[in-house]
C-alpha cells in the first residue's frame, strides 16, 4: 500500500500566485535557530518567505504555487534538527488575536490623548494660580474636549461594551461604574466649560481609561500567548489519520480534514484520532484515555472505537462515526451538560467587590449633592461636587486590583509548567482545599516503562531492545525505548499476536508473550508484585527472561503527595480501574482514601457528597471519564497528555511528565489570591482617604489626577508581588 | 500670546504624527515576535554570495 503525506488543508493562497503554510517547530529557542531556519528554508528553489516567529515558536512560509510540495518543508527542518507540523490557526486563538489588537490600537489613542491633554491641563493648573485669563482657560478646556471626547468614544469601547452586556443581563461588573464615571465626568466637564468654570476632568477621564487599558491588555496578552502555546502543543500531537483515497491506497491525513463516513486504518502502536466502528479486523485496544481501565479490550467487527484509543495487536478498518470528537459516550454528554451548567454560578471576585461597591459610591454622591443642597448650596455647585466624589472614587485603582494580579501570577505558573484555560481559574484554584486524582495517565504516566529493567544483565536488555524495534506493539515500543536501542537487528519476523524472533550469533532470540518464548514458567514468580503490569518474554537460546512492562508512577508523584499534605490538603484516588491496580498506587503514594472502578456518575456522586459538607474540590484527571466530574468539581487540572474533551473542560492544563505543576499551581493561586484581597483593601483604603476631601468639595482636576495615578501605581507595583522564581519549563 | 496659534497645532501635529505611526507598526505587524525582534537587531548579516535570491 502506499502511503502519501496530504498538507493541502493547512495550505492557504496567500494571492499573487503564492501559497501560504504556517509550521509549529519545536525546539527553537535562540537567535542562532532562527537564522539557520530562515537560511535553510529560504535556499529551497520558489521559496519567497521564510520568517520564524520566535515568541510563538512557528515560521510562516510563502512559495510560488507550482511543484514544490509542503512536505518538502518539513524534510528540510528535520534534516536541520527540528521537528515542525503544519498548524491551522484555531478560531478561539484568532479572536484572541484580534481582541488583543484592538486593545492595543485603544491603548494607544488614550495614552495619545492623555499626554496631549495632559499638557494643557499643566498650563491650567499652573494659571489658576498665577494670572491666566478666563478666555485661554476656556481655549485650553475646548482643545481639552477636542481631544479627550473621540478619544475617550474610541478607547472607552472595551468597557461601554462590557457595561452594557452587564446591565442588559440584569447583573453590574466592574465596568459598570467605570463607565458611569467616565461619562460623567466628561459631561460634566463639557458643562462646566461652556459656562467658563475653573475646573474641568478631561485630563482625569482620559486617564482612568489608560491605566485601565494597561491591565486590560497585559490580561488579554497573557491569555493570548497561552493560548498560542495551547495551539502549538495541538499541532505538535500530529493527529493524523490514515484515510484510505483508492481500494488499495491510503494517505496520511489531519484530523480535521477527515468526515463522517469515510475509512480509516488503524495500524498496530497507532492511537485512533477518530470515532468510528471497526468494519474490517482484530485487534486488542487500550481504552484507558477512555475509561481509566488499563486491561485491554478486544475489538472485531462492529465493535465502536473512539478517539485516544490505542490499537495494540492487529490492523483494523474504522468506518469514521464523527471526526476528532463530536460524537461521545452518551452517558458522558449527559452528564457533563449537567456538571457545565452548575459551574457557571461561582461569581468573581471582581465581580463580588464591584456588587458591593457601586452601589456605595453612587448613594455617596447623592448624598453629597443633596447634603450640599440641604446646606444651603446652589443645585450646581451640589452636583459638581457629586460628580466630583463619583470621579476620585472611579474605581481605577480597584478596575486593576484583580487583572494586574492574574496577568503576574499566570505568568508565573506559564514558567512552572501551567497554563490557564479559565480566566477565573486562579481565585477557584487558591480556594479549593481536597484534591481527587484519576489514577491512569493522571498520577501515572501515560507512557509504558520497564519496571525491571535493573534485573536484567545489560547486554541481554539491550539486545531485546534492538529486536523490539521490529514491533510495532506498544510494549516493544516501550521496551526498545528503554533500552535505547537504534539499530534493528535484520530479519527479524513479526509474528502477529505472539511476538518477534530474529537469529543472531547462531542462536535464536524471541520476544514476545511468555508462552512464544517458553517462558511461562517465570511469569508465576513475577506477577503477583504487579497486577497491572503487562509480562514480556524474551529468550536467547535457553536463556530466558521476563520483563514487566507498566505504566509507571510520575516520577515525583510521591513529593507531590507529601507537599500537598504539607499543605494540609485531603487527597483521595477515583478511578476507573481495576480494585489491584488502583489499591497498589494508593499504598505506593500513601494515599488513605480511595475508590476503584468508579463510573463517571459516581465520581460526580462523591464530588456532590464533598461539596455539601463545604469542601471544595480540585479534581485531576485526564480521561474521557473524568471530563464530567472535571466539569462538576470546584476547580479542574488536566495534563497536556488527555483526552481533548478533557483538556478542554478542564480550568488549567499542565506540561511535562512530573506532577510537581500541581502543587506549584496552588501555591502561585493562592499568593495571587492573597495579592488580589491586598489590593483591594489598598482601593478601598485610598478611597477611604479621598472621599470626605471629595465630599467636602475641595478637590481640584490636579488633586483628583494625583490621587488616581498614585493609587493605580501603589497598586500594580504590589502586584508583582506574585512574581516568583520557578523553574523554567517551556 | 499669539505664539500659540502656532505652538498648539503644533504639538497636536507631533502628538497625532506619533499615534498615526504607532498605529501603522501595530497594522504592519511589529509586536507580533517582540523576542524574535531583539535578537534581530544583533544578528549578523548574511554574507552577499550567499544572499538567496528574493524577489
Amino acid at each position: 500500500m502506499q502511503v502519501t503525506r496530504d498538507f493541502s488543508h493547512y495550505v492557504r493562497d496567500a494571492g499573487a500566485g503564492l501559497r501560504h503554510i504556517d509550521l509549529a517547530v519545536e525546539g527553537v529557542h535562540c537567535a542562532g535557530c532562527m537564522a539557520k531556519i530562515e537560511r535553510g528554508l529560504s535556499a529551497i528553489p520558489d521559496v519567497t518567505l521564510a520568517r520564524v516567529n520566535l515568541t510563538d515558536r512557528r515560521v510562516a512560509l510563502e512559495w510560488k504555487a507550482g511543484t514544490l510540495d509542503p512536505g518538502r518543508f518539513i524534510d528540510r527542518l528535520e534534516e536541520l534538527g527540528y521537528r515542525a507540523y503544519p498548524f491551522e490557526t484555531e478560531s478561539a486563538e484568532a479572536a484572541e488575536v484580534a481582541e488583543s489588537g484592538f486593545l492595543l490600537r485603544c491603548l494607544g489613542v488614550a495614552a495619545f490623548a492623555t499626554m496631549n491633554v495632559m499638557m494643557l491641563s499643566i498650563p491650567v493648573w499652573s494659571g489658576n494660580v498665577s494670572d491666566m485669563l478666563p478666555e485661554q482657560r476656556d481655549f485650553f478646556h475646548w482643545l481639552s474636549a477636542l481631544i479627550a471626547l473621540p478619544a475617550a468614544a474610541y478607547a472607552g469601547q472595551p468597557f461601554f461594551r462590557s457595561a452594557w452586556r452587564a446591565l442588559s443581563a440584569k447583573t453590574t461588573n466592574m465596568d459598570v461604574p467605570i463607565s458611569i464615571g467616565v461619562i460623567l465626568a466628561l459631561g460634566m466637564s463639557v458643562v462646566e466649560t461652556i459656562h467658563h468654570a475653573e475646573h474641568a476632568y478631561f485630563d482625569a477621564a482620559i486617564m482612568l481609561l489608560t491605566f485601565l487599558l494597561v491591565g486590560r491588555f497585559l490580561d488579554q496578552n497573557m491569555r493570548r500567548r497561552t493560548r498560542a502555546v495551547a495551539g502549538n502543543l495541538a499541532a505538535l500531537k500530529a493527529e493524523t489519520a490514515a484515510k484510505f483515497v483508492g481500494p488499495d491506497e491510503i494517505s496520511q491525513v489531519p484530523v480535521a480534514a477527515i468526515h463522517p463516513g469515510d475509512i480509516v486504518l488503524l495500524r498496530p502502536g497507532e492511537r485512533c484520532a477518530v470515532d468510528g466502528t471497526v468494519i474490517e479486523g482484530r485487534s486488542e485496544i487500550d481504552q484507558s484515555l477512555i475509561t481509566g481501565e488499563t486491561l485491554y479490550v478486544t475489538a472485531a467487527q462492529g465493535t465502536p472505537v473512539y478517539a485516544g484509543s490505542m490499537n495494540i495487536s492487529g490492523t483494523l478498518r474504522v468506518r469514521v462515526s464523527a471526526a476528532s470528537e463530536a460524537t461521545l459516550l452518551a452517558e458522558i454528554t449527559r452528564l457533563l451538560d449537567n456538571a457545565l451548567q452548575a459551574r457557571s454560578r461561582y461569581m468573581r471576585l471582581a465581580d463580588r467587590a464591584s456588587r458591593l461597591y457601586a452601589p456605595v459610591v453612587h448613594a455617596t454622591a447623592l448624598l453629597t449633592i443633596l447634603g450640599w443642597v440641604i446646606a444651603g448650596a446652589s443645585w450646581h455647585d451640589a452636583i459638581v461636587t457629586g460628580v466630583a466624589v463619583l470621579i476620585i472614587t472611579c474605581p481605577c485603582a480597584l478596575g486593576l486590583a484583580i487583572p494586574t494580579v492574574q496577568t503576574v501570577a499566570s505568568g508565573a505558573m506559564f514558567r512552572a509548567g501551567v497554563l490557564l484555560n479559565a480566566g477565573d481559574a486562579i481565585e477557584r484554584l487558591a480556594e479549593a482545599d481536597h484534591v481527587i486524582f484519576d489514577k491512569t495517565g493522571t498520577l501515572t504516566l501515560p507512557d509504558l516503562e520497564v519496571m525491571n529493567a535493573a534485573d536484567i544483565p545489560a547486554d541481554i536488555f539491550e539486545l531485546a531492545g534492538r529486536l523490539a524495534l521490529s514491533s510495532h506493539h506498544p510494549v516493544a515500543a516501550a521496551v526498545a525505548q528503554a533500552a535505547g536501542a537504534r539499530s534493528p537487528i535484520v530479519g527479524a519476523v513479526e509474528e502477529a499476536g505472539q511476538g518477534v524472533r530474529a537469529v543472531i550469533d547462531d542462536a535464536e532470540i524471541r520476544l514476545g508473550r511468555p508462552s512464544f518464548c517458553g517462558a511461562e514458567g517465570l511469569v508465576g514468580l513475577t506477577d503477583d508484585l504487579d497486577p497491572e503490569a503487562s509480562i514480556v518474554a524474551f529468550s536467547k537460546g535457553t536463556a530466558k527472561f521476563i520483563l514487566s512492562v507498566r505504566q509507571g508512577l510520575r516520577p515525583d508523584a510521591q513529593a507531590v503527595i507529601a507537599a500537598l499534605k504539607a499543605r494540609g490538603i485531603g487527597m483521595e484516588i477515583l478511578s476507573g480501574d481495576r480494585e489491584p491496580a488502583v489499591t497498589a498506587a494508593a499504598h505506593a503514594l500513601s494515599i488513605p482514601e480511595w475508590g476503584a472502578g468508579v463510573t463517571p456518575a459516581d465520581k460526580i456522586a462523591r464530588i456532590e457528597e464533598l461539596k455539601r459538607r463545604g469542601v471544595k474540590v480540585l479534581m485531576v484527571g485526564d480521561g474521557m471519564n473524568d471530563a464530567p466530574s472535571l466539569a462538576a468539581a470546584h476547580v479542574s487540572m488536566s495534563p497536556i497528555s488527555a483526552a481533548h474533551l478533557s483538556q478542554a473542560t478542564a480550568d488549567l492544563v499542565f506540561l511535562g511528565r512530573p506532577l510537581a505543576p500541581v502543587v506549584a499551581a496552588i501555591d502561585a493561586s493562592r499568593k495571587a489570591l492573597h495579592l488580589m484581597r491586598q489590593n483591594l483593601w489598598l482601593a478601598i483604603g485610598y478611597n477611604v482617604l479621598a472621599v470626605p476631601v471629595a465630599i467636602s468639595g475641595v478637590v481640584t482636576p490636579l488633586i483628583a489626577a494625583a490621587a488616581m495615578s498614585g493609587s493605580s501605581i501603589l497598586v500594580m507595583l504590589n502586584s508583582l508581588r506574585a512574581r516568583s522564581a520557578e523553574r523554567e519549563i517551556v | 500670546m499669539e505664539i500659540l496659534v502656532i505652538l498648539v497645532p503644533l504639538a497636536l501635529m507631533l502628538g497625532g504624527a506619533g499615534l498615526v505611526a504607532f498605529l501603522w507598526s501595530l497594522r504592519s505587524g511589529q509586536y507580533d515576535d517582540l523576542d524574535g525582534a531583539a535578537w534581530r537587531a544583533i544578528a549578523d548579516d548574511e554574507p552577499p554570495q550567499e544572499a538567496p535570491v528574493k524577489r
